[in-house]
């Protein structure tokens, strides 16, 4: 059956204080999830008071703070800074989001920080991605045609085929939407996911690609797709604002029209 | 992916990719929807009656359901509940059981179960309007 409790080597215990220095003008909490694989110990709640007076905007200038100045144990991924790269994707106050684009004065009270949920942890805020990668290779996210492209240009499209891709090709495989799926929760291992569906969508949708019925008959399984319940927790979390609700809905659409 | 759960040395993508897509599941789902839009216009009309019916003596009730249109409308209501409602338990079995032997036991169980029932219902329909 599902696992709708933690195991009892999973339940988080109380942590580690760092209190902010004496001078602090802003002094702001944030509540981090530490996990370390070797120590065999259970999770625990480390508390940081930090300084805003003296910190970037962001939740992310938060933790790069708190890994440069308090507690260098602490890991997390993040690289562009500004929304685009999908490292920095955590559970920041209850809601799957990218720290880098949420700012630390939309959280009242002490800032809670989880990795993704549902997903293996390597350490700390590091989830295990291994699965939704492998999920992102079988749905082949690449052109495929038969015919050969013009000899003396690329292949063509028209603004309106183009404009069929706005609002799939923004998506930075992150994760908040599919990690925020109860569905993905409790079948990730044959669910694809938000995510993977809304990728796969973007290559069905592409006017140039020429294996669109082969991408259906991949999608039309009870898991892979018809796990999707529409139940939006994907549409409402996603950092990008976009809609993979939408994305799976034209899926499930495509193949009725098929039929 | 459960805690514990012992993942073998196969590669991820292995894995993901399993025993590959079973090319089905989109008559499961239209019918689901199907179904569901039908039994608008059939609930309405049932707890119509029902309200009407209230209170009512037998033979009233017994002549609603004998008349060709009650006939009829019953019988639809029958196949679109018992349809509508294994449907929609197949997804909450297939969702939260995770083994395999206990997953098929309750599939059978509740298919079972709504074909059972509904051929109750409907055989005692008929019986009303053919007199039986």
């Amino acid at each position: 059956m599902a696992q709708f409790t933690l195991p009892a080597n999973s339940k988080v215990k109380p942590g580690k204080s760092w209190p902010a220095v004496a001078k602090a003008k802003r002094p702001k909490t944030f509540a981090v999830y530490r996990w370390e694989p070797d120590s065999g110990e259970n999770p625990r709640l480390d508390r940081y008071e930090i300084d805003l007076a003296a910190c970037g905007p962001m939740v992310l200038d938060a933790i790069i703070k708190i890994k440069n100045e308090v507690d260098s144990t602490l890991a997390f991924r993040r690289s562009c800074r500004e929304g685009i790269c999908g490292s920095c994707a955590m559970n920041i106050d209850g809601t799957n989001t990218l720290a880098c684009l949420k700012p630390i004065d939309e959280v009242k009270g002490e800032v809670r920080i989880y990795p993704l949920p549902h997903m293996p942890v390597v350490k700390d805020l590091v989830p295990d991605l291994a699965v939704p990668y492998a999920q992102y290779t079988s749905i082949k996210p690449w052109l495929r045609a038969d015919s050969p492209p013009p000899p003396d240009r690329e292949r063509r499209q028209s603004p309106e085929e183009r404009a069929k891709l706005d609002g799939l090709w923004e998506c930075i495989l992150c994760f908040c939407c599919s990690t925020s799926c109860p569905s993905y929760w409790w079948n990730g291992d044959r669910y694809l996911g938000p995510a993977i569906l809304l990728q796969a969508y973007r290559w069905i949708a592409e006017t140039r690609d020429e294996t669109t019925g082969e991408r259906l008959d991949e999608l039309e399984d009870p898991f892979r797709l018809y796990r999707c319940h529409t139940i939006m927790n994907c549409t409402k979390t996603c950092p990008k604002g976009l809609n993979p609700a939408k994305a799976i809905a034209e899926v499930k659409k495509l193949l009725v029209a098929r039929r | 992916m459960k805690a514990g759960q012992h993942r073998g040395m196969r590669s991820s993508l292995a894995r993901v990719r399993g025993l590959g897509s079973a090319k089905e599941g989109v008559v499961h789902w239209w019918a689901q929807r199907v179904t569901a839009i039908a039994l608008v216009p059939l609930s309405v009309w049932l707890a119509g009656n029902f309200v009407a019916l209230a209170g009512a003596k037998h033979e009233a009730v017994v002549a609603w359901i004998a008349s060709p249109v009650g006939t009829v409308l019953m019988l639809l209501s029958i196949a679109a509940i018992f349809h509508h409602a294994q449907l929609g338990l197949q997804v909450v079995i297939e969702d939260y059981v995770h083994g395999e032997g206990l997953k098929l036991a309750a599939l059978l169980a509740v298919k079972g179960l709504a074909i059972l029932l509904a051929t109750i219902a409907g055989l005692a329909v008929l019986s009303i309007s053919l007199g039986a």
